[in-house]
């Protein structure tokens, strides 16, 4: 009986340390210290989602980002974009393998809207490519990179070459070189892999501006699956990028009771357009 | 009857077939070129015609060309058929000069050509030499010595002047080189005089080579040609630790490299990498030919082994052991820079792209997207032009071109109340505009009309980017609407 207990806590206590640090070393050696500063937590709302994450998300980790429906895909690239962003140290290029048809199907990144997402164009290398087994490549390439900030896959459809093996890879290479890879998932269906977290985004209509304007870009995520806790969600979130943090959008009433836009005011009434450009 | 049947290279010339090249048993039978084919058969019956093809020669002269690499960087063309070499520091490398003419004329005619070369200190003057008698070796200094023999037409003037030169009895080289060179000039031109004194060695006519010359350059000959993968791939790591060192001892870095590949039947196969900073870790640099060759469509084709590999930096720019120059660019980590080479290496160096900043407010032109190569000294930074707290003003995708879509706007200039892009149908519920973006009349093809643009969220929480063409008006087609963006 106590032989029992001692070889069931002997193997827990074996299992910790397979799924925390005990994996076989690099072919560089042990984890670079760079590996080891950054093996710690990116907060995102610093509130229910980074509880239920267990202190926020895994850096030098898999993630695999879903968009709930086509018209979502963008939603999924700006969510995907503010992870690199929270996950990326000051002063770290990020870089973006696309495949050549998700800027076909969902238009070309365009540089003064990564700025207004809080990304320095300068600080992303954009690798295009045609098709999906040489975005796995690259990115896997990417992965093991330890100089970046944050690396963003992005294949389109569902590949047969991203299996699970291609996943664990790229887990392992994230946890060797420490960098956050987000694996953005335009039009595919979520699936059992081996990412440590899953996300299924939807966009969501933000907290109106005055004049009725658009507001931030407002997700609502569900937490499909975590390898360590239980999923969760559904949460509204809306994207801050002074401080690189999600927040919970102000009080908004129910959308679909929403009256259709105001008439337009009469040009004397009409405040001053913002300044923009 | 000969036993062998001359061979004739025919070309239409004024609707008829003409020689345009004889072999050499034609001529022999007085077969020459501007005959017409039907007069040609009548005075021999045993012929063997094939049709001229420019093209297909032009290729093979070429092919020679870059065959000739492997004696001299310095290759260039002369006229249609000719090539020269310029061997200066490369003779000692085939043990002398006689050794490589040698060599040189032996393996073409393994090849089945037949060529003529000859050896001097001026290129005008061995391309002179090189005509007719074969393997003329000039020793240095003795080039106007070695052309007086030689006919004027040596000299390449036109058919008037050789017939003018003719008729004044200067019929070889000799008699007009020692003759004074200023009557010459007025009566026969100074080029005349320039030829004459090209020819002679006097004065300096530097060739033009086809292909650049490397900076440094490293190469392996093998006696036994060598076909296997590894053995290229272990002669490639020593070849870049040569160039490396000789890098080093010129304080420079490259930033392309070439190898070249030279077949034992003369085909040359040559592969480039770039890198984004200048690079002389030999690991890197072997690295990235590795890369290559393993990402080809259409791999190394070894046929019977390569007996010659060479390796050459092509840019060179000053290293430096810090590169402040590149500072407060994604490239300051030697780790990315290393990334992006590899990157570039595989997929293409154009598809590694960064932004640059250009100075328009015109949103398709706001960024160009540059190969991450391209990029160097301080490109213009991005100032962001946010206010804190600002909602994003522009998508974070921008369709090229934009895609038209159909709108129920408020007239006269409104936000969409609803439109219809790839087929759905979007309620809008919440909208900002216009924001008037004009044209750059200044610039060229700047002469669209005036766009309006909206930032409008639909009922799903889909935020997206629109702008309307034109305006309302009685006498104005109708403005169309189109979708630019789309918002995360």
């Amino acid at each position: 009986m106590d032989t029992a207990r001692t070889t069931l806590s002997a193997l827990r206590q074996r299992i910790a340390a397979l799924e925390t640090t005990a994996r076989p070393a690099p072919p560089g050696g042990a984890l670079s210290p760079r590996a080891t500063a950054r093996a710690s937590r990116i907060a995102l709302d610093r509130d229910a989602v980074d509880a239920a994450l267990g202190g926020g998300l895994a850096r030098g980790a898999l993630h695999e980002i879903h968009a709930a429906s086509g018209a979502d895909t963008m939603a999924a690239s700006g969510f995907s974009l503010a992870l690199a962003l929270a996950a990326a140290p000051p002063g770290r290029p990020i870089v973006w393998v696309r495949q050549d048809y998700a800027a076909h199907e969902g238009g070309d990144l365009h540089a003064d809207g990564l700025q207004a997402l809080g990304l320095d164009p300068s600080a992303l290398i954009l690798v295009q490519l045609r098709d999906a087994l040489a975005v796995l490549r690259a990115g896997g390439e990417a992965a093991r990179c330890g100089a970046l900030g944050a690396v963003i896959i992005e294949p389109w459809g569902e590949p047969k070459a991203l299996d699970l093996t291609t996943q664990r890879r790229f887990s392992l290479a994230a946890e060797a070189s420490g960098v956050t890879v987000l694996l953005l998932r335009p039009g595919a269906r979520p699936m059992p892999g081996g990412a440590e977290t899953r996300w299924l985004v939807r966009s969501e209509p933000a907290a109106p501006l005055a004049m009725n304007a658009p507001g931030h870009p407002t997700f609502d995520l569900t937490l499909l699956r975590h390898r360590h806790g239980p999923p969760g969600g559904p949460w509204r979130l809306e994207w801050n990028r002074d401080e690189k943090l999600f927040k919970r959008p102000a009080l908004l009433r129910d959308p679909a009771a929403l009256p259709r836009i105001e008439p337009a005011p009469k040009p004397a009434e009409r405040a001053p357009f913002r300044l923009a450009g | 009857m000969p036993a062998e049947a001359p061979l004739l290279i025919v070309e239409k010339a004024k609707g008829a077939l003409a020689l345009a090249a004889p072999d050499p048993a034609a001529l022999r039978q007085g077969l020459c070129p501007g005959l017409t084919l039907a007069e040609a058969r009548a005075r021999i019956a045993n012929l063997v015609v094939a049709e001229h093809d420019p093209a297909a020669d032009e290729a093979l002269v070429e092919r020679i060309a870059d065959w000739c690499d492997r004696y001299t960087p310095l290759v260039a063309r002369h006229g249609e058929r000719g090539l020269m070499l310029d061997i200066t520091g490369a003779a000692h490398l085939f043990q002398g000069e006689a050794a490589l003419l040698e060599d040189l004329l032996t393996r073409l005619a393994g090849f089945g050509l037949t060529a003529h070369g000859a050896i001097a200190g001026a290129p005008a003057t061995a391309r002179a030499l090189a005509r007719g008698r074969d393997r003329v070796i000039v020793p240095p200094g003795r080039e106007a010595e070695a052309v007086r023999p030689l006919p004027i037409t040596a000299l390449g003037l036109d058919a008037a002047r050789v017939q003018a030169l003719r008729r004044a009895g200067l019929k070889i080289v000799a008699d007009l080189i020692d003759r004074p060179r200023a009557p010459l000039a007025a009566r026969f031109g100074a080029d005349c005089v320039e030829r004459l004194e090209r020819l002679a060695g006097i004065a300096e006519h530097p060739i033009s080579p086809r292909r650049p010359v490397p900076a440094a350059l490293a190469e392996r000959i093998f006696f036994q040609p060598i076909a296997h993968q590894d053995d290229i791939a272990a002669t490639l790591a020593r070849l870049a630790a040569d160039v490396a060192s000789l890098l080093e001892a010129r304080g420079e870095g490259g930033r392309h490299f070439e190898a070249s590949f030279y077949r034992v039947d003369g085909a040359v196969r040559r592969i480039e990498v770039a890198t984004a900073r200048p690079n002389r870790a030999p690991k890197a640099i072997a690295r990235l030919f590795h890369e290559k060759l393993d990402a080809l469509s259409d791999p190394l084709d070894v046929g019977f082994g390569f007996d010659l590999i060479r390796l050459g930096a092509f840019r060179t720019e000053p290293f430096l052991a810090a590169q402040s120059s590149l500072e407060g660019h994604a490239l300051d980590d030697e780790a990315v820079a290393d990334l992006v080479d590899r990157l570039g290496a595989r997929f293409g160096p154009e598809r590694v792209q960064g932004f640059l900043r250009e100075d328009t407010h015109i949103p398709e032109r706001r960024a160009r997207r540059v190969p991450v190569f391209a990029m160097s000294g301080n490109p213009a930074l991005w100032q962001d032009e946010l206010e804190p707290g600002d909602p994003p003003l522009r998508p974070l995708s921008l369709f090229d071109p934009p895609e038209p879509i159909e709108a129920m706007g408020e007239v006269p200039d409104g936000p969409p109340l609803s439109f219809r892009w790839r087929r759905v149908l979007h309620q809008v519920t919440r909208a900002e505009g216009p924001e008037r973006i004009a044209p750059e009349w200044w610039r060229a093809g700047g002469d669209w009309p005036d766009r309006d643009y909206f930032r409008v969220e639909d009922r799903n929480g889909g935020r997206f980017w629109l702008y309307r063409e034109g305006f309302y008006a009685a006498d104005r087609p109708q403005p169309r609407w189109f979708l630019h963006g789309l918002f995360a």
